[in-house]
């Protein structure tokens, strides 16, 4: 059951960066996309997501000896759905401007193929601690594609950070609004539709030329004994 | 198990299969009991946010000093075209001070926005002039069309004050119709649906307001 320092690093490595769910696996990009138009938005279905992501993983570990094949997959179904519905209620009753803001995007994390997937390839054959580190660092590599998008989009397009904060820290968070110009003067493009497809597949290139520009230094030193740069490549 | 017959494959599939049923009821009970008690642990808080949310937005059109009575209990439910909901069903939330009216709150539906229904309050006095206007819920163009929200211009409080006589019935309309009411730029049919949602919530209260103040079926 113990787990060396080693692969909790593994585990971390891929989900924020290698095998990421918004930027790698390309999973969960409905909502992905239709929240992101502002960094408070995409906190509160990032944080959602990754709440259920742990709770399925660390329910499917648990359960995973009676998980017979045959069953899985509607088991897996029951517990995912479950655990959004309480999930939902409770942001319901606790944050319940950020609930009307995102509206249909929390049931909708039931559909989240990242939630299944990982229920499916990591935590129905993995013990319980390296489940829920798996789906802490997965949950976590989707909210901070969803935090980086909803920022970038929301200061292109409506030239604010953080707007709609209070809805997520009360009163007190009204002061963390930041704000750079006038909403009017936005670049609409960047808060339609089209502006989420647009950011993503930048940062999607930017990952992508991270990660060429590491392998390429590696390449040209093909003995480094560095542990770094030995990571970067699959 | 000694003297055992070899179990024929249909029993034993019947039997793994009952298996696998029992083990889903089971995940499904579980479920089941997470989803119940997160309901019984909210359900309160639930109702009270919604309670106070239209409150709210109900004293944004109407200050609360107006009236003395529970706004968002004193409710008639009424159906007709004007409102324009889809369902039929409109509410009116009215507002009385020492029993007698002062105004009415009506829930209207312009069905005509760029994109789909727009859900607003509207505040009408006894005297046919608006309190105010509110916009619950639309899916108007973001940047274009979204200026009908309080919080992005306030465009919407023009309402205030205007009545069926200030403007003319016939200058109830955008500027660009020949109307008294600014549009947006870039967004014309946006404001066109709510001039036209108000001024048809305006007639409609002029013709039926003994109608909806009529002590029916309510609380008060």
């Amino acid at each position: 059951m113990s787990l060396d320092a080693g692969s909790y690093r593994r585990l971390a490595v891929e989900g924020l960066w290698r095998n990421n769910p918004g930027m790698v696996q390309l999973l969960g990009l409905c909502p992905l996309l239709a929240v992101t138009n502002s960094v408070v938005n995409g906190l509160g279905l990032g944080l959602a997501t990754l709440l259920v992501l742990t709770g399925s993983n660390l329910t499917v570990s648990l359960a995973r000896r009676w998980l017979r094949p045959e069953i899985r997959i509607p088991a897996f179904v029951l517990i995912i759905a479950s655990l959004v519905t309480a999930v939902e209620l409770a942001m319901n009753a606790w944050f319940h401007e950020l609930y009307r803001v995102l509206g249909i995007f929390i049931p909708l994390i039931v559909t989240n193929c990242a939630i299944i997937g990982r229920a499916e390839a990591f935590a129905s054959r993995q013990p319980v601690l390296p489940a829920i580190l798996d789906g802490l660092m997965m949950g976590l590599g989707f909210l901070l594609v969803l935090v980086i998008l909803g920022g970038l989009r929301e200061i292109l397009g409506n030239g604010s950070l953080l707007a709609g904060a209070d809805m997520m820290f009360g009163e007190a968070g009204a002061g963390l609004v930041l704000r750079f110009f006038d909403s009017n003067k936005g670049l609409l493009l960047a808060v339609l539709p089209p502006g989420a497809f647009i950011g993503l597949g930048l940062l999607i290139a930017a990952k992508n030329a991270i990660d060429g520009r590491r392998a390429s230094q590696a390449a040209q030193q093909p003995h480094s004994p560095s542990l770094a740069t030995g990571t970067g490549q699959a | 198990m000694a003297m055992s017959v070899e179990p024929s494959p249909d029993t034993s599939a019947t039997r793994s299969a009952a298996r696998g049923a029992l083990m889903l009821g089971l995940f499904a009970a579980l479920g089941a009991t997470l989803v119940g008690t997160t309901y019984q642990l909210t359900r309160e808080r639930i109702a009270d946010n919604q309670a106070r949310r239209l409150q709210q937005t109900l004293h944004e059109i109407l200050p609360p000093g107006a009236h003395d009575n529970p706004l968002h209990e004193d409710i008639v439910s009424v159906s007709d075209a004007a409102l324009g909901s889809a369902d039929g069903q409109s509410l009116i939330y009215r507002a009385r001070k020492n029993g007698s009216p002062v105004a009415a709150i009506l829930e209207v539906t312009a069905p005509d926005g760029y994109s789909g229904a727009i859900r607003m309050l509207v505040g009408i006095y006894t005297s046919g002039e608006l309190a105010g206007v509110r916009v619950l819920e639309h899916r108007e163009t973001p940047g274009l069309g979204d200026g009908i929200e309080r919080a992005r211009s306030d465009w919407i409080e023009g309402f205030s004050g205007k009545s069926l006589d200030n403007p003319t019935p016939d200058a109830w309309a955008v500027k660009r119709d020949g109307g008294a009411f600014d549009q947006f730029t870039g967004a014309t049919i946006t404001p066109r649906a709510v001039v036209t949602a108000v001024r048809n919530a305006l007639i409609y209260f002029r013709g039926h307001q003994a109608e909806i103040f009529a002590p029916r079926a309510s609380q008060s």
